[in-house]
């Protein structure tokens, strides 16, 4: 029954989209300037039925339809319903509907959000975004239908892999799709831009809000997904330079490179053609991201189960996509003599974009160069943090710098003549850290130089705070949260602790300055798995301070699996982060204790961030 | 000029697109079964204790060498540690510990308290080594004859279904 309705609605859809193309062509022939009501209609159809059809799955979920192949393999009856309703995207099947949804609903709120703008970069708009729903809808009919049937019909479900069982892993996908996905708006836009020679300032402005929606949704769902690596995986890391993580970063550089190149479109009408290769680009590395995730050529935590067919059929849209930008960008390109003084703010916006583009390519280069030279030459190499530590660590605190001069700049013409404040500015950074190095212990050259870069970025944006009008408020905000992010990173990643070491029931140690005892074990039945909990306790001799921690080994029975759960203890100080793990055949447990410091800092700090993109989007849809 | 750097760009993408084409049949990264069968590349590891380099010579003196890479902060290889004791204890048998990216200190400190299985140990600091073994995590084994051919490949911990396996291979004959 539910997998006859999906399957009807999925089909109707396909039907909406094509008479959306349709009717747009028929309504850019006419020569007055307004859209076919129908065509609202239409959209906002399309719209309510791709979200009935998700709920159709989702209901599926819940009431454990397991006549649904995707329901039988990625849930199970017992399941709490949270995670019965999070299974329906924690697959690949369901999680290609969440893209229809971002995709349907951005291409009707475009629709009815930009009626300042003309009829036929709008319609084209349409048809362009419409043309990717149905790649994907006939993606989901034709490879990976979350509707197929199976008969006989099982009787129970093989469950959702643990330690996707998550609140924080629950919200992750929907953030993140939001966000690459979202992108895919102003791909249309810029081919429509292009089709209808619709530039400049206008076409900036008509894009501008909803870079910012992807950016601060991007922002968001990378966040989540650190804070779920951090708690989850048990190793205490929050950022691993893992392909998957990559994949996520490099639409991330590429939209925050376009929100800055946006403003001088904006402001000042030049770099147009850069602009929309950006806009290309972001929705372009978004899918290359996806097919490296999807079809399996890269092995995480994220990859579903492998099937090349499904690698095929991205890889064909993404060949027709690349392929069409490329096609309309030189055809389009007219080389322009975009005149731009070198000391300007339009440098330094620029200078941004350059370094963003650094970052991008050194990790497009770290993701894709195992895969080349696999298949060039049958070496299997993996290009690990080393490399992108060494070569985006020292880049950093340039950037910092540029990030912290760039906004005094100003447009046009500039003149620096707060020189003065410049350096007393850096130097109270360098007693500032030179006062941490002091108090605590001494780290290396570089260290310092992050932290004097970051506490510099941090003390010009709270000058600029005082000294400008409340207009440049979310800027302030971003770059004061980026300076604290990067500081937060530096201080946590020189001042944590870590102790490994063996304990069993009733031993104590003491190790340093710490002294562990591991005082009880309870073994505790929860609805969908049994659990070892151990209770250990952390006395700290310099500060006198007590703590006891939980950590876990759980057991799940569908499917079975052992996982390893961190107590983790966190105030505005740093965390103390516990993982235990039984040793086979020994009444030893492997203890590995953390203490890391100031780590809900670098948490919102990125919030922070993204509070500052929608200060600017709430700024933007006020202005417009 | 403008035509080189465009068709330049169309070339990079075709050929990005074709490598990715060619990855999708390519057996994935990270799976390392094509081993099994096959001689090992050219062997290079460093000693563990001093500056001797262990190659292929050093491993035909046993009929039946066993190559575990571990690390002291791997909690897994604390689980099969017992199953490597007890191999240690067979004749035909010699295993070779790979200590992956490692501190010297912690190692010593985990093989003086649950015992040293490894008749040779070496490092391998940077974990660059260990690549051309097809090891993409540990622990990992590789059971290989005196002429340096995989037997067989373990991925993660050892379990009494291995250590029966490799007992079976090594006593067959």
């Amino acid at each position: 029954m539910l997998s006859n309705t999906g399957n009807f609605l999925l089909l109707i859809n396909i039907f909406l989209s094509f008479l959306i193309i349709y009717s747009s062509l028929k309504c850019l022939k006419i020569k007055n300037n307004s859209i076919f009501k129908n065509i609202y209609h239409i959209s906002l159809l399309q719209s309510t039925l791709v979200l009935i059809c998700f709920f159709t799955l989702t209901s599926a979920f819940i009431v454990s339809d397991f006549s649904l192949i995707t329901v039988y393999q990625n849930s199970h009856s017992l399941k709490p319903l949270f995670y019965k309703i999070s299974g329906t995207w924690g697959n690949h099947e369901g999680s290609l509907l969440l893209w229809v949804i971002v995709l349907t609903i951005f291409s009707f709120l475009f629709l009815i959000l930009n009626k300042n703008h003309p009829k036929n970069y709008r319609l084209y708009t349409l048809i362009i975004q419409n043309l990717l729903i149905l790649g994907f809808l006939l993606f989901i009919i034709f490879n990976s239908n979350p509707f197929s049937s199976i008969v006989p019909i099982p009787k129970e479900g093989l469950g959702l892999n643990p330690i996707l069982q998550d609140p924080a892993l629950a919200i992750h996908p929907p953030l993140l799709y939001i966000g690459f996905v979202g992108s895919s708006i102003y791909f249309s836009a810029a081919m429509a831009s292009m089709i209808s020679n619709y530039s400049g300032s206008l076409f900036a402005q008509s894009i501008k809000s909803w870079v910012l929606i992807s950016w601060i949704f991007q922002t968001l769902g990378i966040l989540v997904g650190s804070i779920w690596a951090y708690y989850e995986l048990g190793w205490g890391g929050f950022w691993f330079w893992d392909p998957v993580e990559n994949a996520s970063l490099l639409p991330w550089f590429a939209m925050t490179a376009l929100l800055h190149s946006l403003l001088v479109l904006e402001k000042r009408n030049t770099l147009y053609f850069w602009t929309i290769i950006l806009c290309l680009m972001t929705f372009t590395l978004s899918v290359t991201g996806t097919f490296l995730v999807r079809s399996g050529i890269l092995n995480s935590v994220h990859t579903f189960a492998n099937d090349p067919s499904r690698g095929i059929y991205i890889l064909i849209f993404l060949s027709l996509m690349i392929f069409a930008s490329i096609y309309f960008l030189f055809s389009k390109y007219k080389p322009t003599n975009d005149l731009i003084n070198a000391n300007s703010k339009e440098t330094f916006v620029l200078i941004n974009n350059w370094f963003m583009m650094f970052y991008l390519i050194t990790v497009l280069l770290g993701t894709l160069y195992p895969i080349f030279t696999d298949a060039i030459s049958n070496n299997k190499i993996s290009v690990g943090p080393p490399f992108y530590n060494s070569v985006i660590i020292p880049v950093v605190i340039a950037f910092l710098f540029f990030m912290a001069i760039g906004p005094q700049a100003k447009w046009i013409k500039n003149k620096f003549s707060n020189l003065k404040s410049i350096l007393l500015v850096l130097s109270g950074a360098i007693i500032i850290n030179f006062a941490i190095v002091y108090f605590f212990k001494s780290y290396s050259l570089i260290s310092n130089l992050i932290l004097i870069s970051s506490l510099f970025l941090i003390m010009s944006s709270i000058f600029d705070f005082f000294k400008k009008s409340r207009l440049s408020f979310p800027r302030i905000i971003s770059h004061l949260s980026f300076g604290f992010l990067i500081l937060f990173i530096g201080l946590n990643h020189n001042f944590s602790v870590e102790k490994d070491f063996n304990l069993k029931l009733g031993e104590a140690k003491k190790i340093d300055d710490y002294e562990f005892a591991l005082l009880d074990l309870k073994l505790s039945q929860e609805n969908n798995y049994k659990a070892v909990v151990g209770k250990l306790e952390v006395n700290n001799s310099n500060t006198m301070k007590r703590r006891i921690l939980y950590p876990e080994i759980r057991i799940y029975d569908n499917p079975q699996t052992l996982t390893y759960e961190a107590s983790i203890q966190t105030n505005f100080l740093g965390d103390h982060y516990l993982t235990m793990s039984n040793i086979d055949r020994s009444e030893y447990y492997n203890i590995k204790f953390q203490h890391k410091p100031l780590m809900i800092w670098i948490w919102i700090s990125v919030l922070l961030l993204s509070f500052g993109g929608f200060l600017s989007l709430f700024k933007n849809a006020k202005n417009n | 000029m403008q035509k080189i750097i465009k068709s330049l760009i169309v070339l990079l993408l075709i050929f990005t697109l074709l490598i990715f084409y060619n990855s999708l049949n390519r057996e994935t990264n990270y799976s390392t079964e094509y081993l099994v069968g096959n001689k090992l590349a050219k062997i290079n590891l460093k000693s563990f204790h001093d500056n001797k380099i262990y190659t292929s010579k050093d491993f035909k003196k046993s009929r039946y060498t066993l190559i575990n890479f571990w690390a002291s902060w791997c909690a897994p290889c604390r689980i099969e540690h017992p199953y490597l004791m007890q191999l240690s204890k067979e004749k035909n048998l010699k295993i070779l510990g790979v200590n992956f990216k490692d501190k010297r200190i912690n190692a010593s400190k985990f093989l003086n308290e649950l015992g040293n299985p490894y008749y040779y140990m070496a490092k391998d600091t940077t974990g660059k080594q260990s690549v051309n073994f097809g090891i993409y995590g540990i622990p990992e084994s590789i059971l290989i004859n005196n002429e340096t051919i995989v037997l067989k490949k373990f991925v993660g911990p050892l379990n009494e279904q291995n250590l029966n396996d490799i007992k079976e291979i090594i006593n067959s004959l």
